[in-house]
């Protein structure tokens, strides 16, 4: 016998009430991140790292700073998703491991901020 | 604060390597978010003009530097390979205890070559900006 309501079992949100969309949306992310890593880390090897011109030309083409910003977003909501599952199996303070999951959304949306915000400088300056 | 004993329970197995593959994959993944935010200051020194570039490049040519990025790409690239056998996972197939062992097996190697050479692309992408004649 199940004790959850009929509507419960409709909405499918658990007792989180977010459902599975935590769970999800890791492996959406994943799942882009495969060829977007790839492609980068290809690409980025492919160039003169050295040289300031050539990095700034290669990441300036619009379909590279496209694809860049694509791999940074995706990069920072996977990495959130994944620091909050560690935090919480391991921080087990309540303070603490709110205090810890507020500084890891801070210091994720900030950095995606600072990326996309660094491609577009170098795509359209 | 709840005193009963919490998921995860790490003390109650036997110790096996694929444990290890696990726990591992936790580990690369927090490495890899320090990489993601040492990507980002690369990207802004970037953004920012040809001296913060090359004071950057400098920094990352220093030895302690390349050895934390040896570290970092190994930790990427072994997330990456045992994060692909995770979604296989997903889809229900490859839990068998021999089918995992065996999967845990072709990660750490996948992931040691392709280190490997991802270093040796990287060495050559890093060396190729300083030769005789090329731009500083």
């Amino acid at each position: 016998m199940s004790l959850r309501t009929p509507l419960g079992k409709v909405l499918g949100r658990g007792a989180a009430g977010e459902g599975v969309s935590h769970w999800w949306m890791q492996r959406v992310t994943a799942v882009a991140l495969l060829p977007l890593t790839a492609w980068f880390a290809i690409s980025l090897l492919m160039h003169s790292l050295q040289s300031y011109e050539v990095m700034r030309g290669w990441l300036g083409q619009p379909y590279v700073a496209v694809l860049t910003i694509l791999l940074v977003i995706t990069l920072a909501v996977h990495s959130k998703l994944g620091v909050e599952v560690v935090l919480e199996d391991y921080v087990h303070g309540k303070g603490v491991k709110t205090a810890l999951l507020l500084l890891s959304t801070f210091v994720h949306l900030a950095a995606a901020v600072a990326a996309v915000f660094a491609i577009l400088v170098l795509a359209l300056q | 604060m709840i005193s009963r004993p919490l998921s995860p329970h790490l003390g109650v197995y036997k110790f096996i390597y694929t444990m290890a593959l696990s726990i591992l994959h936790r580990i690369t993944g927090l490495a890899a978010t320090l990489g993601f935010l040492a990507f980002t200051w690369w990207l802004l020194a970037l953004a920012t003009g040809a001296d913060s570039y090359a004071r950057a490049m400098h920094l990352l040519s220093t030895p302690i530097a390349k050895l934390l990025l040896v570290g970092f790409t190994f930790s990427f690239v072994y997330h990456f390979c045992n994060g692909i056998r995770h979604l296989v996972w997903d889809t229900g197939r490859g839990l068998e205890r021999a089918q995992a062992r065996l999967s845990g097996r072709i990660v750490v190697v996948a992931a040691v070559l392709l280190t490997a050479l991802v270093i040796w692309l990287g060495c050559a992408a890093m060396a190729a900006g300083i030769a005789p004649g090329a731009a500083p």
